[in-house]
């Protein structure tokens, strides 16, 4: 089973036993009401119970399946596709495996779908999360720019400023830098130099730094929250009066 | 309101953004609310936050939201 389906479902067990989601990051609580377990719908029993039985019934339903994920990783590496660096056959196959990972995933899971959705959608996340594992494990392939490199020319062109421009942001840039320098753990500043300055997704770097998506984005977000505050805090920015976006 | 739109709106935070486990654990719940109609921004705000503000969990998002609008045709 791939990386992310374990994700997927690691996280839905935990989720099992809770009447709802409690997150803490930094100094705020977060609840969000989590869907109860239900019974499934009449479709989605069908599913189980095929797929429980023995025999032909079970073999001709996880052939069925087996199109379905098929059928949605082609099109989501499609529609991920113009974005890649990666095309054709080597597009297909990777479709293939992240289909035959993902049945695998789901056949040693059933026991943990909880009826709160279609079973379909239930089956088809897993393969949406294989197909991005498995783009992050190709971007290693052929990467554009070394993890280690460090180009700050390249921030201006990410964040939208206008080279005619320049001598009204290359305070703010310096300052942008000061911050990064200052403000960020190493660890942090790894995080933000290989996402922001070398545009390495963040998915890729969670499999280079051998870590999971959920922590370098939590990383990255206790990066983003600290770089705003020094910057509001030397007039670079308004401060965030809202609390949030 | 600033000059520098973008670096502003990357480095905001939303302090209701679950995270990437808790959004990625109820996709696939909230993938079938947004296609029944219901307001999920309203019900789960802080997913809604972090799937705006999370760029890989939002290319799953839409990923699988295709995905299921797509076999429903």
């Amino acid at each position: 089973m791939g990386e992310s389906g374990a994700r997927a479902m690691s996280a839905g067990a935990g989720a099992a036993s809770l009447g709802s989601i409690v997150m803490v990051w930094g100094n705020h609580t977060v609840h969000e009401s989590s869907a109860a377990a239900a019974r499934p719908d009449v479709e989605s029993a069908e599913w189980l119970r095929e797929l429980a039985d023995r025999g032909p019934r079970r073999e001709a339903a996880l052939a069925r399946l087996h199109g379905v994920l098929v059928r949605v990783a082609r099109r989501e590496v499609a529609r991920r596709g113009p974005r890649l660096a990666i095309s054709g056959p080597e597009l297909d196959d990777l479709a293939y495996q992240a289909a035959a990972d993902a049945l695998l995933a789901i056949t040693g899971k059933l026991g943990q779908f909880r009826g709160e959705s279609r079973f379909t959608t239930w089956a088809c996340k897993f393969v949406i999360l294989e197909v991005s594992t498995k783009l992050g494990r190709h971007f290693w392939r052929h990467p554009a720019v070394p993890l280690a490199a460090e180009d700050w020319d390249r921030l201006p062109g990410r964040f939208g400023f206008d080279p005619a421009q320049e001598a009204e942001w290359r305070d703010l840039l310096a300052a942008v830098r000061r911050a990064v320098d200052d403000e960020l753990t190493p660890r942090q500043r790894q995080v933000f130099v290989a996402i922001v300055l070398n545009d390495v997704p963040l998915d890729a770097l969670a499999i280079e730094l051998a870590s999971n998506r959920n922590a370098i984005y939590k990383m990255l977000f206790d990066a983003r929250r600290k770089l705003r505050a020094a910057l509001a805090a030397n007039g670079y920015l308004g401060h965030d009066i809202a609390g949030h976006s | 309101m600033n000059g520098w739109p973008e670096l502003d709106r990357f480095l905001r935070t939303d302090p209701r953004d679950v995270g990437c486990a808790q959004a990625m654990d109820m996709l696939h719940v909230y993938v079938d609310l947004v296609v029944a109609g219901t307001p999920v921004e309203e019900r789960y705000p802080g997913i809604a936050a972090h799937l705006r503000a999370c760029g890989p969990c939002g290319e799953d998002f839409e990923g699988l939201l295709a995905a299921v609008r797509g076999e429903a045709h």
